[in-house]
């Protein structure tokens, strides 16, 4: 990244942090809730963009994630214990499902994780003992931070915010060492790694198990964020417009979910003034830019840059 | 016993319409390498167009399956095809299936927001009423299906083998390249497999919307069916779709019958699972080489 870039991303991040106090609930709320779906849209690039597989089940571990902090918050454990072991059982669900998974190649990694969404809304819906079944869980306290309770909308908007921050910057580091290197290698040239000794399932393994990691962290700011969760809203139709997120912004890029979950969260409310319409023309804009843009909006500029020339 | 061997009938029944959509979605595999996200909607929309022409038009019930079948043909084949699948595929997979994800989100709202969100009778090919076989009562629609289902693949299997075109289709789906270097015509054999399909999307939505009546998210659980029922059985074969298909619908019949209905949709990806796990090619499947 040059310097340009950095002025941009710093300027731009200010920007996001300076104005949620000029917003009213609803406004802080989509500004908090983009922030959580970022989280997960991030470990799902991981999986799509770096590891090239596609997921569709990211919204499953996002439910894991709500679920353990709606759970275990209301029974007195404090949010920061929790959240590791959101993480950790998304971790380890992650490479228990992905192992059968990948020992095939594609999409069968898709139809994968696609049957593990539809077994855990099942089992969100009808284990009513501990889930709440179709009612879902209420009054999920909001965390507190050294003994202070973020209670307000704001506070706990700059806490997500700070966290999503936390969380880039730790995806960013991986991708960065040795070991991160690998899966971009993998992603371009899978039998060239292999015969380089990148061993391609541990790999793409871990990457996937990474990347539910991630969403079982978003998922536990989401059920703080709403404090009121039910099974749909972690059922496929939200995994797959999480993997749009990822594809839309462009896959493989850092910064593409960022502009895919802008899109796929501030699109829609843009869209409003269509009501029942506004999902048919998401969907069809969805195709539209596969077939003009496959790359995604963030290679928007290369396809300027290489029209120019 | 009775009902063992009833549930096994509707089972067998429901399979066979799940048959139909996996084989569809293997042909366009094997043809194109499309994966095709939407087969579900391309179950679904013949149904209401279907529903229109009966409803609007008055037409009987033939006539309209056969006006949907034209309607299929043309926009779930031919348009998909040439909108859709062509500008992608040069693209790789991804973007493809990202593409039909969102084609499946627009025609499922635009049916919703343009028809009705309401779920939608629709009338029978088949006569109502029970055949008695000694103990057992199996449903006419039940059998119809079976038989119609049935015939459908068999007719199916014979063009794919006996017919000169057949053959030629089924060279491009084995190797694209020498098929070109024989002179095959590689561009129509490969609309010829999406018109197909078309077609058989069209049958399984005649089949199954009278009992799961025309809604604007029915195709979300065929869709997810008949993907299971094509890898179950085997992705390259075209009868793996078949016996995928036949084998999800009579153990879900059973899983809901004798155990517990509420995850009755769950035994679809537990089949699956054990499937990938021990046999990765599929039930019929033969492994298929690593290309580099």
């Amino acid at each position: 990244m040059n310097r340009r870039q950095m002025i941009v991303l710093v300027a731009g991040l200010a920007l996001y942090a300076a104005l949620p106090p000029f917003l009213k609930t609803y406004g802080v709320y989509l500004m908090t809730f983009l922030c959580v779906y970022l989280m997960s849209a991030m470990g799902l690039n991981l999986v799509v963009g770096y590891a090239g597989q596609m997921s569709i089940g990211q919204a499953a571990f996002f439910g894991i994630g709500a679920y353990h902090v709606a759970i275990l918050m209301k029974l007195g454990l404090p949010f920061l214990a929790v959240l590791p072991l959101a993480a950790g059982s998304c971790f380890v669900i992650g490479l228990a499902l992905g192992f059968p998974a990948l020992r095939v190649q594609h999409h069968y990694l898709a139809f994968t994780t696609l049957g593990f969404n539809v077994m855990i809304y099942l089992i969100l819906r009808n284990e009513q003992s501990w889930t709440g079944g179709t009612f879902g869980l209420s009054g999920i306290p909001r965390p507190s931070l050294f003994g202070h309770e973020l209670n307000g909308n704001l506070e706990f908007f700059y806490f997500a915010f700070a966290s999503t921050i936390v969380l880039a910057l730790l995806l960013a580091w991986l991708l960065r060492s040795p070991w991160g290197r690998a899966f971009a290698a993998l992603r371009d040239n899978p039998i060239r790694a292999e015969s380089l000794g990148v061993n391609i399932t541990a790999y793409t393994l871990l990457a996937f198990a990474i990347g539910a990691a991630c969403a079982g962290v978003g998922g536990a700011y989401y059920a703080a964020l709403v404090q009121y969760i039910e099974p749909t809203a972690f059922n496929v139709p939200a995994s797959l417009m999480m993997l749009l997120a990822v594809i839309v912004g462009g896959s493989g890029r850092f910064f593409g979910p960022l502009v895919g979950t802008v899109v796929v969260i501030l699109l829609p409310e843009w869209l409003r003034f269509a009501q029942n319409w506004y999902l048919m023309v998401f969907g069809f804009a969805v195709v539209a830019l596969m077939i003009w843009l496959p790359g995604g909006v963030m290679s928007l500029p290369d396809r300027f840059r290489r029209s120019a020339r | 016993m009775a009902d063992f061997l009833q549930l096994l009938l509707s089972g067998a029944a429901i399979g066979a319409i799940y048959a139909l959509a996996a084989l569809g979605f293997t042909l366009l595999w094997q043809a194109s390498g499309t994966i095709n996200f939407a087969q579900g909607e391309f179950v679904m929309l013949p149904a209401f167009a279907m529903l229109f022409f009966l409803k609007v038009a008055g037409a009987p019930l033939w006539l309209a399956f056969l006006l949907a079948c034209l309607v299929a043909m043309l926009v779930l084949g031919y348009g998909f095809k040439t909108v859709v699948v062509d500008p992608l595929l040069k693209h790789g997979v991804i973007p493809l299936v990202i593409a039909t994800l969102g084609l499946s989100i627009g025609l499922k709202s635009a049916v919703k927001a343009g028809y009705s969100a309401e779920a939608q009778p629709f009338p029978s090919p088949f006569p109502d009423g029970l055949l008695s076989l000694g103990t057992i009562r199996v449903s006419y629609a039940d059998i119809g299906t079976l038989l119609l289902a049935g015939l459908i693949v068999i007719c199916l299997q014979m063009f794919l083998n006996r017919t000169l075109t057949g053959r030629a289709m089924q060279a491009v789906a084995q190797n694209t390249e020498s098929a070109k270097v024989l002179g095959i015509n590689v561009k129509r054999m490969v609309l010829y497999t999406f018109l197909i399909n078309a077609v058989l999307a069209a049958v399984a939505a005649l089949l199954v919307t009278p009992t799961y009546l025309a809604k604007f998210d029915m195709g979300d659980s065929i869709g997810l069916k008949a993907f299971y029922a094509a890898i179950i059985g085997g992705f390259n074969q075209t009868r793996g779709a078949l016996l995928g298909g036949v084998l999800v619908g009579v153990l879900e019949n059973l899983m809901g019958a004798y155990f517990s209905p509420a995850y009755k949709e769950g035994v679809a990806l537990m089949l699956f699972l054990v499937v990938i796990i021990f046999r990765p090619e599929g039930l019929l499947g033969k492994a298929e080489e690593r290309k580099v």
